[in-house]
């Protein structure tokens, strides 16, 4: 228990020093996520409203699939992403292998599936209410779905903010795709995994009040940003 | 054979960007034959109905008559399940749409300022971000809600939000304005600010086809009405003639304020006991 106490100390020491090694795997854990979100919002997003406005044979599968990914194992698209990027696999000459590269391309397959799927059922929300005003203006599918995703903007933010939330927090894809190398690929989640099983407490449990933090942060700005929306009648 | 080819055109969803011009006539909207049922309930059984004269339609009739119905397959806005809607002879298409204004009950306005909503539709019309803009504000002004152009549209009052859902209609200058019940949950004086601009849009020569339940408004505003009762139209008259003497039965019924039960043997019934 001694030791438990003592590692907090130790955690809130590294914290408020700013400590160099921390500051770097903060940065590229950062780094990592918000650039597979940006990402997989950008696949995603548009994808999530197609499947809001379109409508063709297969469409009820492609959603309950969609559904369904969002719940996908981390360890098994790291291990996915993992066999593609390999030596051995169809895109291995990118030499992709263990960087912040394939970490990112871990974490977007990841997050592309949930913010796709809340996409879509915002889109479709909005949908019931514009659509018939929208066929008055004359406006073709691909005109609904951009201003679908325009009117819907402040729901959607809070679907990416909830796919960040993911990645930030995950560990399994960006350590197998990503190695763990210390300066490298060394991001907070895998950090904890290592320093826990080293013993080493301290930088573990720093990380870990960073991470919890960041979770807090992550959800205040989605209460906040949904009280704008309120606010201004955009919800 | 040539009859099942024939249901299957009817049936065909509004087809998407056609090649017709969006500055080629609407002008006579016609509906035949027009039939809906859903549960083996008959909705809507209109046999020929042609509107698109300048000058403001009014139609009325209890709850449950067809009313809206007509007008959403008359603006193209739902396929009856069988007979056939055409505007200016062709089949209702995108390209053509917006020469149609509606303005529904609640209306729909966007999550965007007020004159972001008139610039979106004069977009959709193919002008430019300028002269959007520029006819934007006109049409505004118009409907005196130039000081809430920078206003969400979403926050502002209902009667402002219905103004402004014509405004906009209004803006594209459309040659036929369908409005359903618009004014069914405003107060006196937006009823009147609302009167007052489907009244000048008619005059400027749009044809106004108008749901209301509100004989006093009928009375104003038009110049005549088509009175509908279990899915079909029981009436069509002249608005002078139709307030003073009604030709049908369902009509002096609903102007005598007298509840119209399904069968219409209500009256009959009490009449013998």
């Amino acid at each position: 228990m001694q030791d438990f106490a003592e590692a907090f100390g130790e955690a809130f020491r590294l914290v408020a020093s700013l400590d160099g090694n921390l500051a770097e795997i903060v940065v590229l854990s950062l780094q990592v996520s918000l650039a597979a979100v940006v990402a997989a919002a950008i696949v995603g997003l548009p994808l999530g409203a197609a499947l809001a406005v379109a409508r063709f044979p297969g469409r009820g599968a492609v959603i309950v699939v969609l559904n369904a990914l969002m719940g996908l194992p981390p360890v098994v698209v790291g291990l996915s992403v993992y066999l593609i990027l390999s030596r051995a696999g169809p895109l291995g000459v990118l030499d992709l292998l263990y960087t912040p590269t394939a970490m990112i391309i871990a974490q977007t397959v990841l997050v592309t599936p949930i913010i796709a799927a809340l996409a879509r059922q915002t889109v479709a929300d909005l949908k019931v209410e514009y659509e018939d005003q929208l066929r008055v203006f004359g406006i073709g599918p691909w005109g609904a779905v951009t201003t679908l995703l325009w009117d819907a903007r402040f729901s959607l933010a809070t679907a990416m903010l909830a796919g960040f939330g993911r990645a930030i927090a995950e560990v399994g894809a960006v350590i197998i795709v990503g190695g763990n190398i210390n300066h490298v690929t060394r991001v907070m989640t895998t950090t904890i995994a290592l320093e826990t099983s080293k013993g080493n407490l301290a930088l573990a449990l720093g990380l870990g009040i960073i991470l919890v933090t960041i979770a807090i942060a992550v959800n205040v700005a989605v209460a906040s940003m949904r009280g704008t929306a309120v606010r201004s009648a955009y919800g | 054979m040539a009859e099942a080819g024939l249901r299957l055109e009817r049936a065909a969803p509004r087809p998407l960007a056609g090649e017709a011009n969006a500055q080629a006539p609407v002008r006579p909207v016609v509906g035949e034959k027009i039939r809906i049922e859903r549960g083996g309930r008959l909705l809507l059984s209109v046999e020929e109905i042609v509107v698109g004269r300048p000058g403001i339609t009014a139609i009325m009739g209890p709850n449950g008559a067809g009313k809206t119905l007509l007008l959403r397959c008359l603006a193209g806005l739902k396929v009856p399940d069988s007979g056939l809607v055409s505007w200016a002879g062709l089949p209702p298409d995108r390209a053509r749409a917006l020469r149609l204004g509606f303005v529904f009950q609640k209306p729909v306005l966007l999550r965007r300022s007020a004159l972001a909503n008139l610039v979106y539709a004069l977009k959709a019309a193919g002008l430019s971000g300028g002269e959007a803009r520029r006819r934007a504000q006109a049409a505004l002004e118009a409907a005196r809600l130039a000081d809430l152009a920078r206003s969400p549209a979403r926050l502002l009052s209902g009667g402002e939000q219905q103004r402004l859902a014509l405004a906009r209609a209004l803006s594209l200058d459309p040659d036929i304005l369908f409005l359903d019940e618009p004014t069914a949950s405003l107060d006196p004086s937006s009823t009147a600010a609302i009167e007052a601009m489907v009244g000048k849009a008619a005059a400027r020569g749009t044809a106004c086809i108008l749901i209301s339940h509100d004989i006093g408004q009928a009375r104003r505003l038009a110049d005549e009405v088509i009175f509908m009762a279990e899915g079909h139209i029981a009436e069509r008259a002249p608005a002078s003639r139709f307030f003073d003497a009604p030709a049908s039965p369902e009509a002096r019924a609903y102007l005598g304020g007298e509840i119209l039960v399904r069968d219409g043997s209500w009256n009959s019934e009490e009449g013998k006991r």
